[in-house]
């Protein structure tokens, strides 16, 4: 009997469960989902997508609010007065008009720090996303495609991945580690959220596999390789699209822990450093609230832009979710 | 269904070993000797009392025969109850400390979880069918998913603690009291509770509302929802029906998101100070007590594993086709 | 008569407007008839069977009156039609696989339904439940069973035995034999005359793309294309001698039994149906008719030419007079 959250790809679909503080699967696989587009009714034509994707106010606000969020992430660190490290002989201003977020008790410029946090946010999400995505798609689509005992070891293997407590076990590694850099953290993530996207993918394809255009690709004699890349996989593009929006979302989040924890990249300044110091030096008994809303705040602005356009994306692609 | 127990046995007891495995390995396969980094507290040492100290604490640790041989020996300490001695508290064994550290962390995790789980679910089932409810349920749902543990770990203390002074924000208890089970411990135990508490419900509580929000709307139009309607049940009983099929991928998920809630507690814990076991990663890492850590883990293994095991039970008292099932795994 | 159906059309909403998928049909049904309602998908004849029972929220009804035994069937209300559910007009859905929800029995299913119909003699009907599963050939602990753990063909019938347990007047049977193979078709097509002969249902809408089935079941059969009927005659008319060009074409693509293949090629219809977001003025047919001529350009009346026989078509009138 297979898992029940594999054969719901649930956001509506589904269902699918995504880590970080993200504690349910929307989806999804979902489940599964949130949902996370149910089965049929799949966007066909550029115009239908346009059309909605345009109309869809919660995909125009969460990509126009991540949209904007990005910018802060690239020109920020340009615009900033001072590096992000530097001590500028100020300690603990409040926010005005010379330090926009004030400063450390240190002295250094919390406007500076914050805005390179983003970037490093940005960084980890991405790493973290696109390791998840590349190992969860490749096992997911192995297992989904051969079946067997091939996917039998891939859903132990995804049921015992799934169980380890990530948190702990990166404190752990990471505490041996002289020197972990966000590459690290990055891969490290992937490495313990790519079952999502593997229980997904290999729902995907048992659906697809047994479908009619799939046997037709067999019987005019095309190879497996081929099948999966030009006839599955662009039917299963849309619900992939979105798992991963989501990984993305839980990577920047579970990074913030990791880095409030002290295990993570110690060579720049990340949101959830900057929390980690606040907490340090006293920050919430000395109210200097400056310190530590602004970098939590905007995290929180990241990821909830991605949950939301995430959202409006799944009612793009899957028109029983769309209310009309 | 014996198939389906089997293979989860099978799993948790993989599961099991690879957690001990990695466990024992990481330290044996990272860089440096963790007897020479305790060495390093030592101030003053010659050559000779460096050279036998070390000899002494290999032998202590088990670290002077080969690989296997240390590898099979942890398995025998952990089934003997011997997870070693903790290195910060000086001799004291890393299982009094779990266990002296574990009843803060259950009361606050099994609460937490399971109040947000219920709530999550009635506030999600509940807003598929509001519109009004769902235009207030959902953003704010978005939003605590949003949130990163450690910001609301500091946000909320700082309102309800350092600027409201309604709770204390740090420790388990009251810093003067001694622990007896009279009623100033207890509420001093209740009132440092009660912010760790809230916070980890309520990061949770956005995320299980959502899920079933979705869920709810997707099994109200699915076939068996208007079949039901074109026969002319009334909503009530449809919504009943949606309810019950949807709850089945949110237990799922719960067993899925243990992991994750996990994590979030440690972070609290770290945040409040509370003396749970997160705090007690927290103080063997900033002192360096490898064998702490390595205890903790395969205790916070085991512990996700059990409750695993508990909601595949309850699984498969809900879902007919587990529990009928003959099959293996259906394609 | 049973049903009478005049002037209905039924549109529902695209984001390229409004689309009307039943466009000005009229027919009656008179008490026992079985009629077999059939066309090409995109027809329209699904959501003219469905909208008889349950209107999706999608869709609205925008002009027509259905009457059902004398009395107004006000299907454009959901509210007022929900007694009606079941009691008098039922349905057989076409995604009657996945009908029965999967984590209930069978028996408390039927318990439920009833209860929202205000039904307290539970028992009974469920024993006369009982009654007809075994009429059937079926084994009656069925019922405390899941529906996964049915066969597809047990699921099709368990599931119009609960369609019809409370006599509906009109059932609507929308494509109970497409995913069954041959025999178990017989047996559910069988099943349907049965019922009808007994009473459990006074007459029957069997919407299908398969003329041969309704061959065996039905006493009339609609042709129905692009919105709207094209001829409405009973079955042996039809088969035999058809009017309407779309019917011909219909039937000569039908293969014939013993026909080998060196002796005939299977001819189909060129073309295809026309959109019916913009719909072409006129027969719509037009296009793909061998026989069009320039009064084509008019829309051709759905009338009696001969009794008991309808049909659209000018090339048919101008020759009847």
């Amino acid at each position: 009997m297979s898992e029940s959250v594999s054969e719901v790809p649930k956001a509506p679909d589904t269902p699918g469960a995504v880590p970080g503080a993200v504690a349910t699967p929307v989806a999804p696989v979902a489940g599964a989902p949130v949902g996370l587009g149910a089965g049929g009714g799949r966007v066909r034509r550029q115009s239908d997508f346009l059309y909605y994707g345009l109309r869809n106010k919660k995909l125009v606000f969460g990509l126009t609010l991540e949209l904007l969020l990005l910018l802060l992430a690239i020109i920020g660190p340009i615009i900033a007065k001072y590096p992000d490290q530097a001590y500028t002989g100020f300690p603990t201003q409040h926010p005005g008009s010379k330090f926009w977020f004030g400063t450390t008790d240190a002295g250094q410029d919390v406007f500076a720090q914050v805005v390179n946090g983003l970037r490093d946010s940005y960084l980890v999400g991405l790493i973290g996303a696109m390791s998840a995505a590349i190992i969860g798609m490749a096992l997911g689509f192995i297992a989904g495609w051969r079946g067997g005992i091939l996917d039998e070891v891939l859903q132990m293997l995804t049921n015992i991945i799934v169980m380890m407590p990530a948190l702990v076990l990166i404190i752990v590694i990471g505490s041996y580690l002289s020197h972990p850099n966000l590459l690290f953290e990055g891969v490290f993530i992937g490495l313990t959220t790519w079952p999502w996207v593997a229980r997904a993918v290999r729902a995907q394809t048992f659906t697809l596999r047994s479908r009619e255009f799939v046997d037709l690709a067999k019987l005019s004699g095309k190879r497996p390789v081929s099948i999966i890349v030009k006839e599955i996989a662009p039917n299963m593009a849309s619900y992939l699209f979105l798992v991963v929006v989501l990984l993305f979302g839980s990577s920047m989040l579970l990074a913030a822990s990791y880095d409030f924890l002290g295990v993570g990249p110690t060579n720049s300044v990340s949101l959830g450093w900057i929390m980690q110091q606040a907490s340090n030096e006293a920050a919430l008994q000395l109210h200097y609230w400056w310190w530590f809303i602004p970098p939590g705040a905007l995290l929180t602005a990241m990821v909830a832009a991605l949950l939301v356009a995430n959202v409006g994306l799944d009612e793009v692609f899957n028109p029983k979710l769309r209310e009309q | 269904m014996r198939r389906y127990l089997t293979r989860k046995i099978i799993t948790y007891v993989l599961a099991f070993f690879v957690g001990v495995t990695i466990d024992w390995g990481i330290p044996h396969l990272m860089p440096g000797d963790p007897i020479q980094n305790l060495l390093g507290r030592f101030a003053g040492l010659n050559s000779a009392s460096y050279a036998a100290l070390y000899h002494q604490f290999a032998q202590a640790f088990g670290l002077n025969v080969p690989l296997w041989e240390q590898y099979l020996n942890y398995w025998k300490g952990i089934f003997t109850g011997n997870w070693g001695i903790s290195i910060w508290a000086t001799g004291a064994k890393v299982t009094t400390l779990v266990f002296q550290a574990m009843p803060y962390t259950l009361a606050l995790l099994v609460p937490a979880v399971v109040l947000s789980y219920v709530l999550g679910n009635r506030l999600g089932a509940a807003a598929a069918r509001r519109k009004w409810l769902d235009n207030t349920v959902l953003p704010a749902g978005y939003v605590f998913q949003a949130i990163p543990y450690p910001w609301l770990a500091l946000v909320v203390p700082y309102l309800l603690g350092d600027v409201w002074h309604v709770f204390p924000t740090a420790y388990g208890y009251g810093q003067g009291l001694i622990p007896t089970w009279d009623w100033t411990f207890i509420s001093s135990l209740l009132d440092h509770w009660f912010l760790p508490f809230l916070t980890v419900f309520l990061v949770s509580l956005g995320g299980w509302s959502i899920g079933m929000r979705n869920l709810v709307i997707y099994e109200l139009e699915n076939d068996s929802s208007r079949y039901m309607r074109a026969l002319g049940a009334n909503e009530r009983v449809v919504r009943r029906y949606a309810y019950r099929n949807a709850s089945l991928p949110q237990l799922s998920g719960l067993a899925l998101a243990l992991g994750v809630i996990i994590g979030g507690n440690i972070v609290t814990e770290v945040a409040f100070a509370y003396p749970g076991l997160g705090h007690l990663i927290f103080e063997a890492i900033t002192n360096e007590d490898y064998f702490l850590l390595q205890g903790i883990f395969i205790f916070i293994v085991v512990g996700v594993l059990i409750a695993n095991f508990v909601i595949d039970l309850v699984y498969i008292s809900v879902d007919p086709r587990t529990r009928l099932s003959m099959q293996g795994s259906t394609t | 008569m049973s049903i009478s159906v005049e002037n209905l059309s039924v549109a529902y909403r695209s984001h390229r407007g409004d689309v009307t998928a039943v466009d000005n049909v009229s027919f009656t049904l008179a008490d026992g008839e079985i009629m077999g309602l059939a066309g090409e998908s995109g027809s329209g004849k699904s959501t003219l069977g469905n909208a008889l029972i349950y209107l999706d929220p999608r869709m609205k009804q925008i002009g027509g009156k259905v009457m059902l035994d004398g009395k107004d069937l006000p299907i454009a209300d959901s509210r007022a039609m929900r007694s009606l559910r079941m009691t008098e007009v039922s349905l057989v859905p076409q995604y009657a696989m996945s009908a029965l929800p999967p984590t209930r029995k069978l028996s408390k299913l039927i318990s439920d339904l009833l209860k929202s119909h205000g039904i307290h003699n539970r028992d009974e009907v469920l024993a006369e439940m009982k009654r007809r599963i075994a009429l059937i050939g079926l084994k009656d602990d069925v019922l405390s069973k899941y529906s996964f753990e049915l066969s597809g063909g047990m699921r099709q019938r368990v599931t119009i035995i609960m369609s019809t347990l409370l006599n509906p007047s009109l059932l609507i049977a929308d494509e109970v034999t497409s995913a069954l193979d041959v025999s178990t078709q017989r047996a559910v097509g069988e099943m349907l005359l049965e019922f009808r002969d007994r009473g459990f249902i006074k007459s029957a809408i069997a919407i299908t793309h398969d003329l041969a089935i309704l061959a065996q079941i039905a006493d009339t059969i609609t042709i129905m294309y692009a919105g709207r009927l094209a001829e409405k005659a009973s079955t042996d008319t039809i088969v035999n001698e058809p009017l309407h060009p779309y019917t011909q074409a219909l039937i000569a693509s039908l293969p014939e039994v013993g026909v080998r293949y060196d002796q005939g090629t299977l001819t189909g219809i060129p073309g295809r149906p026309p959109s019916l977001v913009n719909p072409p003025t006129g027969c719509r047919f037009r296009d793909r008719c061998p026989f069009a001529f320039a009064k084509c350009a008019e829309t051709p009346p759905f009338e009696e030419i001969k009794p008991g026989h309808q049909v659209a078509c000018w090339k048919v009138t101008e020759e009847v007079k």
